[in-house]
């Protein structure tokens, strides 16, 4: 089993450790590394793929425009990807949350009597934890994606919702490898490390009773699942088996097949700076009549799991506009410096913090809404534009605060609340807009400079306390002013 | 569980979300009335992704076929029953001048040649539907006739593509041949082998999919 | 892209609560420079703060406050200038989310309307053209996020000292990166701050650049502290002294 995060169990990564979490990882110079060398060359690839300023703001106008209508229709888009997937012979299943999913899962699978399910790559599995759960129906998860792949064997967790194990240097893939496989010989060259993978995994493509995957896009006109990918494990687990189950979060539907072109360039050229993958994969029912190769059952697993909370409100549903591109984490200072394992949630960086609070509650992740200095790098780069500092300035406010007039309480509501801060806050409010009191706290500070602390807790472990001037601005204009008067 | 179903459906619907009217922003992918163009982005985008990709005239095909696989040492090759040029890739493959070649036709259900698939077979040969030239991609709608497997488990995929079906975008192709009012079982754009990044972002081909990507391009325009 | 008024001949001056304790004459000296440029500048000494201290804890109603009192005390139509991208920011674009669907809705957004950043102020309404009569040297510039990212005045702090001939420009690695202020943020989590400091100072210092300039005093509270505590010599400024300095005003 794999250690982490300096000797904490993978396994105990929680969201409510955070703060050891990431101090730990901060102190870890090869994890500092890997991640710094691995968002530079992201952010490069991205920026060469957007090297048109006007046509960025336009395809990513575009696609915050498309996912915004959709959304907007997103309880008819579902019921018209039902009937349309349906006609097609696809078979489709509502889950409230992962213990819904996970019962779903098992039963298609012990219908068929399956020993072993063979995944492609699927985040909404991670968050359901469908390894797991499977583990105990005595039912084998494997991995197929190169990435989940080496993360499987070393009984660790995805790092990245893109590149699950980009903590990892090549060095580390060659030691899991020989950790954990027979007659394998270490080595540097990454073809040979990629043949490894390819030829261990090939027979398991070829075995497997089931093929799991997520869905990029639904398209609720057509009842159209599309995928996206570079490897081809992919295809292999929707088109091998003879069983193929994918599972989604409900926010993809769109509305249109035309609908799904520029969001798949905004995809790619985002998340790896590629102008498109090395397959698209488009699944409209399971074998027809004559055909001769195809998984003969589909099935759909669609699942809420907090989304419909996220949903409530105009500005809390910008945060299901996602697409899962990855750009956000890949340009965030703090995610850069502490790694995906720290947040302890499913999915890291900026979009996990905004959507980890309506899958799991606020209380758990209120830690997580803070540790953003807000700075934007996120919402600069995201195609389809969500305001995620704004998003993460809303869940402040709900962590703190009762909820808005007319609305039901967050999962978590107040979870952070502080009687103490917030008495502060009172207090700070009535000063500023108060200002003499506040222009006497101004000048208290100006006249008592030598007696300020040397010591400010957090701040003064890396800087040296601020000194106030000796007179404020305020002061030096009055005096300046009763100087002119004079 | 349709409860589950309802309980999903009735707290979006609380939330009571205002539909959205269709965009006005269009879209705007690359595009070309300049065939010459439209041809050599197309090559461009396939060749930067690694693929192979041969030219040739009408007449010459099932040679180029045949040299392909000769040259590559390949000593089976998986097809399917039917097909545009399928007569020229029966003619290419079961020569008398290439006794060394084996053919498996893909002709019956995949159970009883799928071990022989995976493990022995060195390229799969397809035909496609369309191109896009934007990106460098093939656009392949699988049928009864060369099945899905066809052009991904064997380790070399050699795929047919005439000219005049490359068109400039995705959007257009889509919209042009009305997708909407008939999606086949499965649809796969390809736009070169197989590839991943996912150790230490160094790029290496072969993960799962076909390892090797030959385009053999008939220049019928 | 905003659309910038011509030049007026009054406009309010929002000093910003951390210049106002810290770095009163930086204030001054922006003033200066904004008379230098014809306009009477109007200082309304009953301003505070912009409650963006509220706002990022998540104390809406208390920030919401706070605004409506700085608000209030800007009364005629002239702009506001604010010396400071993420005050700017907040004034100018935060004021209109905690507003919006407010009945005063209207009255938020003519007021953000108004508000603009001490260099996108003087290079897009004023127009200015400054003459450098130092002598050479060469200086590296940080930029707030919310300086680039709200108010995208990255752009007219780089004009400003581009028009100075004898100043040499230099770019520091990772020029875009966030310093690791954040306001709470450096206290609420002080260690991934930290990270986020040391990796600035050591980018600013690595240029061996003369002279440290920013317009956002948040960014310099943090800087320059973890600079001294270092026992860096190098030390930041604001970019209204060193503008002023340079052009023979101080």
């Amino acid at each position: 089993m794999s250690q982490s995060n300096n000797g904490v169990h993978i396994q105990e990564l929680a969201p409510e450790h955070f703060h050891d979490q990431a101090k730990a990882a901060l102190a870890d110079p090869q994890l500092r590394q890997n991640f710094r060398g691995a968002m530079d060359y992201l952010q490069d690839k991205r920026k060469t793929a957007f090297s048109n300023p006007a046509e960025e703001k336009h395809i990513r106008d575009l696609s915050e425009a498309i996912r915004q209508r959709c959304l907007s229709k997103l309880p008819d888009l579902l019921e018209q990807l039902e009937t349309n997937c349906t006609n097609n012979g696809i078979q489709v299943h509502w889950a409230q949350n992962a213990e819904e999913a996970n019962a779903i899962i098992a039963a298609i699978s012990q219908r068929h009597n399956a020993k072993s399910i063979v995944k492609g790559k699927s985040m909404v599995s991670e968050e359901i934890e469908l390894n797991h759960e499977m583990a105990k129906l005595g039912i084998e998860c494997l991995e197929s994606d190169m990435g989940e792949y080496i993360v499987q064997l070393d009984g660790d967790k995805p790092s990245h919702i893109i590149m699950p194990a980009i903590h990892k240097n090549k060095q580390e893939v060659s030691d899991t490898f020989e950790k954990n496989l027979d007659n394998f010989t270490p080595t540097l060259d990454v073809d040979e490390l990629i043949q490894t993978g390819r030829s261990r995994l090939r027979q398991k493509f070829h075995d497997a009773d089931i093929g799991l995957s997520g869905v990029n896009f639904a398209v609720a006109e057509t009842g159209t699942l599309c995928l996206v990918e570079n490897e081809g494990n992919g295809r292999m687990c929707t088109t091998v088996p003879n069983v193929h189950i994918a599972i989604t979060g409900i926010e993809k539907v769109v509305e249109f097949l035309t609908d799904v072109p520029p969001l798949y360039s905004a995809l790619t050229r985002s998340a790896t700076g590629q102008a498109i993958t090395t397959y698209f994969n488009m699944i409209s029912s399971p074998r027809r009549d004559g055909e001769l190769d195809g998984p003969e059952e589909v099935h759909l697993v669609l699942l809420d799991n907090g989304r419909s909370q996220a949903f409530r409100d105009e500005e809390m549903r910008k945060t299901l506009q996602c697409i899962r591109c990855g750009a956000c984490m890949n340009h965030c200072p703090v995610y850069t410096r502490i790694g995906g394992h720290a947040y302890g949630t499913v999915y890291p960086g900026p979009i996990g913090k905004i959507i980890s609070p309506h899958m799991m509650g606020l209380e758990k992740t209120k830690d997580l809404i803070t540790a953003s200095s807000l700075c934007g790098a996120c919402g600069e780069v995201c195609p389809v534009r969500i305001p995620i500092p704004e998003m993460l300035q809303r869940l402040r406010n709900e962590a703190k605060n009762p909820p808005k007039p007319d609305m039901p309480a967050m999962r978590g509501q107040e979870a952070a609340a502080s009687k103490a801060e917030s008495l502060a806050m009172k207090g700070f409010a009535f000063a500023a807009s108060h200002p003499s009191i506040y222009h006497m706290g101004t000048w208290s500070a100006t006249k008592m400079k030598a007696l300020m602390p040397s010591n400010l807790g957090p701040w003064t472990q890396c800087r040296t306390a601020p000194k106030p001037a000796s007179k404020t601005l305020h002061q030096l204009i009055k005096a300046r002013k009763q100087g002119e008067k004079s | 569980m349709s409860t589950s179903r309802n309980a999903i459906l009735s707290r979006l619907r609380d939330a009571n979300p205002e539909a959205k009217a269709m965009e006005t922003i269009t879209y705007q992918p690359w595009v070309s009335n300049d065939a010459q163009l439209t041809r050599q982005r197309f090559i461009d985008g396939l060749s930067a992704s690694h693929a192979e990709i041969i030219s040739t005239d009408r007449d010459a095909l099932n040679n180029v076929i045949k040299n392909i696989v000769v040259s590559k040492q390949f000593s089976r090759i998986a097809l399917g029953t039917a097909g545009e040029f399928h007569s020229d890739i029966v003619k290419a493959t079961q020569s008398l001048e290439t006794p060394a070649i084996e053919t498996m036709t893909f002709d019956c259900d995949i159970s009883d040649l799928k071990s022989a698939l995976f493990n022995d077979v060195d390229a799969g040969i397809t035909h496609c539907r369309a191109g896009i030239a934007d990106t460098g991609t093939l656009v392949l709608w699988p049928d009864i006739s060369e099945p899905r497997t066809l052009s991904l488990v064997p380790p070399c995929h050699i795929a047919l593509i005439k000219r005049s079906t490359i068109v400039s975008n995705f959007a257009e192709l889509m919209v042009t041949q009305t997708w909407q009012n008939n999606m086949p079982t499965n649809i796969v754009l390809v736009s070169g082998p197989s590839k991943t990044a996912d150790i230490q972002q160094t790029l290496a081909y072969g993960a799962h999919g076909p390892s090797q990507l030959v385009v053999i391009l008939i220049e019928d325009m | 892209m905003r659309i910038y008024p011509a030049k007026p001949i009054k406009a309010y001056f929002y000093a910003t609560c951390l210049v106002d304790m810290f770095d009163p004459e930086a204030g001054l000296d922006a003033i200066t420079l904004l008379e230098q440029q014809g306009i009477e500048v109007i200082f309304i000494e009953k301003q505070t703060c912009c409650g963006q201290p509220a706002y990022s804890s998540g104390y809406d109603k208390e920030a919401k406050q706070v605004a409506q009192s700085q608000m209030d005390l800007f009364t005629e139509n002239w702009p506001v200038v604010v010396l400071s991208g993420s005050c700017g920011g907040m004034m100018h674009h935060h004021y209109r989310r905690l507003f919006k669907d407010d009945e005063n809705q209207a009255h938020v957004d003519a007021f953000c309307d108004r508000v603009f950043e001490m260099t996108e102020f003087l290079v897009n309404v004023c127009r200015v053209k400054l003459n450098d009569k130092g002598e050479s040297t060469s200086v590296v510039m940080h930029t707030s996020c919310a300086a680039r990212r709200e108010m995208n005045v990255h752009v007219t702090a780089t004009q400003l000292l581009t028009q100075l001939d004898n100043v040499e420009i230099r770019e520091q690695a990772y020029e875009s990166e966030c310093c690791g202020f954040g306001g709470t943020f450096a206290v609420r989590h002080p260690n991934i701050s930290q990270a986020m400091v040391e990796d600035k100072t050591r980018h600013l210092s690595d240029t061996q650049a003369s002279e440290f300039v920013s317009a956002d005093w948040g960014c310099l509270l943090n800087i320059n502290g973890a600079l001294e505590y270092q026992g860096k010599p190098m030390r930041g400024r604001h970019l209204a002294s060193f503008l002023l300095e340079r052009t023979g005003g101080k």
